[in-house]
């Protein structure tokens, strides 16, 4: 479903990811931890499509497609989707038009009918007792004042209206309490399937515990520098990532 | 002949000064004023960024409006307008014909009758009390001509339940025109009013409209004024509103400029007894060669009084924008709560913009505070949307339409505020749906 080969790139001259090679089939969760400055983040931004990065080498086809040829929305249109880290307050766009908006755009871009507002409304009806979301949130100003774990919880809502194939979650454990972690977790859970995938980055093996992956990658310096199952975040937890920092030094 | 001195002409050819009455001796003060201080240009400082010489320097015609059909006006009406009081003039003539006064409580009649009859204190006391019309030469124009204006009447203790539409209509299909509607409101003590006000020109040659309206509130009244610029890009604005509130009261406006032309707002409020508030607004998107310039005065000349400023523009194309924005808080004014904001978004490399607050404080008990910005849409916002699969032209007519809706909400009368959603919205080329 994603491959990523030789994955380099780089924000203002600066290189931060330095040959990424990464396979992810239908149906898998793989997990991408790493100390800070590691590259999680830029990886997750660069597969999303951020302007900021520049791609200096490497490929990424994404459900066949080079997705590098591909615009942001063009990539959420294949059904890409990016849970951010943070995610953006925006004042005066309600988060029930914006989602409704968004439903439609990826609807067309599949080639498939807007849904009409009392099909829309049923969907939300479904996905929000799904994640557990309240309406008084969803007719809110999108994010506006909404506390750390509401935010979380509107990316895993937004995730479950827009149906992706391939959902990353960038350090979406990041400041929220375990309730909080327990909630957005069983979300994404519930969202899973055989046709689907997630890509977890995260800091902490704390979201593991909660979202269990297939494979854990270590991103170390711009490449990963180690993979296995489950049992490796238990190890990343017990003996920090100061091990690994030794490790790859000489490498880097 | 230039357009100033086709209107020395004009004056000199009105019916003598009548000394009786108080609009004989205002319009002379006024038109010395004007021959002393001519058109003001951008040597002016208030004026810096904002051309109106040209438009003195061509041919207009004054008061002379063509032949008008119900059909004519169709088109123009506002929504809702069936349950509205509805004041028409025409190339700055009030026209009592096409107008419709439903209200209980509204007298509206001509300056030149109210100042002889029963209001004639009312007039003497207000009209032209800001005395502005000496400072600035195109007030002063605009008071030179006072006996074509409109006395409206609000009684002590009316609630005006329909708003009272008010129709700024050029007749440009013959030939360049001047226009300059003038009006003085009165609105009595403890009563209620709501004011929505636009401007449309005829016909494809260029008008120039110098509109002065000057508003009095007594106390306990709440006032309520929106001001609708959505005129061509041949015609052409100077629009002063002055607001006295002489008792304790309310007043609310809104001006939403989507004009395709040039546009001079003078809005200056008078906060002239304690626990006054004043609340002002403003919206502006600007595309094409448009001009906006704002001019707020807010002056605080009692204690215990709030007022409360937002302005919010969106600068497309090679539009330009202007905000001034004064506040001033006199030395018995203690207890003041002033609060100002302009914020601005460019949305291309040649559209700009020129904003500057203004405090001056001389009073020591107060709360004041301004600011203003100008930027870009946000890059971060734009992305999160597009990653949703919203396009960049959705992305972005999402996040200018948000941007504007905490003034929209400021709109009070649903039908105009839905009416002014759809014109921003169809502007941005957003789906409202």
């Amino acid at each position: 479903m994603l491959s990523i080969h030789n994955l380099h790139a780089s924000i203002d001259e600066k290189k931060i990811l330095k040959g990424i090679n990464l396979e992810i089939k239908p149906g898998e969760v793989h997990a991408i931890m790493g100390p800070n400055g590691s590259g999680k983040s830029t990886l997750a931004s660069v597969l999303a499509g951020r302007e900021d990065y520049t791609v200096t080498d490497g490929s990424v086809t994404f459900a066949g497609k080079d997705l590098f040829e591909l615009s942001p929305e063009e990539r959420a249109g294949e059904g890409l989707f990016l849970a951010f880290q943070y995610p953006v307050e925006i004042p005066g766009l309600s988060t029930t038009n914006f989602i409704k908006t968004a439903v439609n755009e990826v609807r067309k871009y599949r080639g498939e009918e807007a849904l009409d507002a009392v099909a829309f409304l049923k969907l939300m009806k479904e996905k929000m007792a799904m994640v557990n979301i309240d309406q008084s949130l969803l007719s809110r100003s999108l994010n506006e004042g909404f506390s750390g774990g509401e935010k979380k919880r509107n990316e895993v809502f937004q995730m479950a209206m827009l149906n992706p194939k391939l959902a990353i979650l960038d350090e979406t454990d990041s400041g929220l309490d375990i309730d909080a972690i327990r909630i957005v977790a069983n979300g994404v859970n519930k969202l899973r399937n055989k046709d689907n995938a997630v890509l977890v980055v995260t800091h902490y093996q704390r979201l593991l515990d909660y979202i269990v992956p297939d494979v854990i990658h270590i991103l170390y310096n711009g490449r990963i520098v180690k993979s296995g199952p489950k049992e490796l975040a238990l190890e990343l937890e017990e003996r920090g990532y100061d091990f690994i920092k030794e490790q790859f030094k000489a490498e880097a | 002949m230039n357009n100033l001195e086709y209107i020395k002409e004009r004056f000199n050819q009105l019916p003598v000064v009548n000394e009786q009455n108080g609009l004989g001796v205002i319009r002379q003060k006024a038109f010395d004023a004007l021959n002393k201080m001519g058109i003001p240009t951008t040597r002016h400082e208030e004026w810096k960024y904002t051309r109106i010489g040209s438009f003195f320097n061509k041919e207009y015609k004054y008061h002379t409006a063509g032949a008008f059909s119900a059909a004519d006006l169709a088109p123009l009406r506002l929504p809702a307008y069936e349950q509205a009081n509805e004041l028409f003039y025409i190339n700055g003539h009030f026209s009592p014909e096409l107008s419709v006064i439903r209200s209980k409580g509204l007298t509206v009649q001509s300056l030149q009758e109210a100042s002889k009859n029963e209001y004639k204190d009312i007039v003497s006391k207000h009209l032209g009390h800001s005395s502005n019309y000496l400072k600035d030469g195109i007030n002063a124009l605009s008071t030179a001509f006072v006996q074509d204006g409109v006395f409206v009447h609000i009684k002590k203790g009316q609630i005006i339940e329909h708003p009272i539409y008010i129709y700024n209509i050029t007749d440009a299909r013959q030939a360049n025109v001047l226009a300059q509607p003038r009006t003085l409101v009165y609105v009595g003590e403890n009563a209620q009013v709501k004011f929505v006000e636009t401007f449309n020109t005829l016909g494809t040659q260029e008008s120039f409209t110098n509109r002065v309206i000057e508003i009095v509130v007594e106390k306990d009244a709440i006032t309520e004024y929106y001001k609708l610029q959505t005129d061509a890009s041949h015609a052409s604005q100077v629009a002063t509103t002055h607001i006295q509130q002489i008792g304790k009261c309310v007043t609310h406006t809104v001006t939403v400029s989507l004009n395709e032309g040039l546009v001079r707002n003078n809005l200056n409020i008078v906060l002239d007894e304690e626990y006054c508030e004043a609340h002002l607004y403003g919206i502006y998107l600007q595309q094409g060669q448009s001009h906006i310039d704002n001019h707020t005065v807010v002056d605080h000349a009692k204690p215990h009084c709030e007022s409360n400023e937002l302005y919010k523009g969106m600068l497309d194309d090679q539009s330009t924008g202007v905000f001034n924005g004064k506040i001033f808080v006199r030395q018995d004014a203690q207890k003041t709560n002033a609060y100002q904001s302009n914020k601005n978004v460019l949305l291309s490399e040649n559209a700009s913009v020129n904003t500057k607050p203004q405090l001056e404080i001389f009073a020591d008990d107060v709360k004041c505070s301004h600011g203003c910005t100008i930027g870009r849409l946000d890059e971060e916002s734009l992305f999160y949307l597009r990653s949703r699969g919203i396009s960049e032209a959705t992305a972005k007519s999402l996040l200018l339409h948000g941007f504007a809706v905490d003034i929209l909400e400021q709109i009070k009368l649903a039908p105009i505020r839905e009416y002014v959603d759809k014109l921003i919205s169809e502007r941005l080329e957003f789906d409202l749906a």
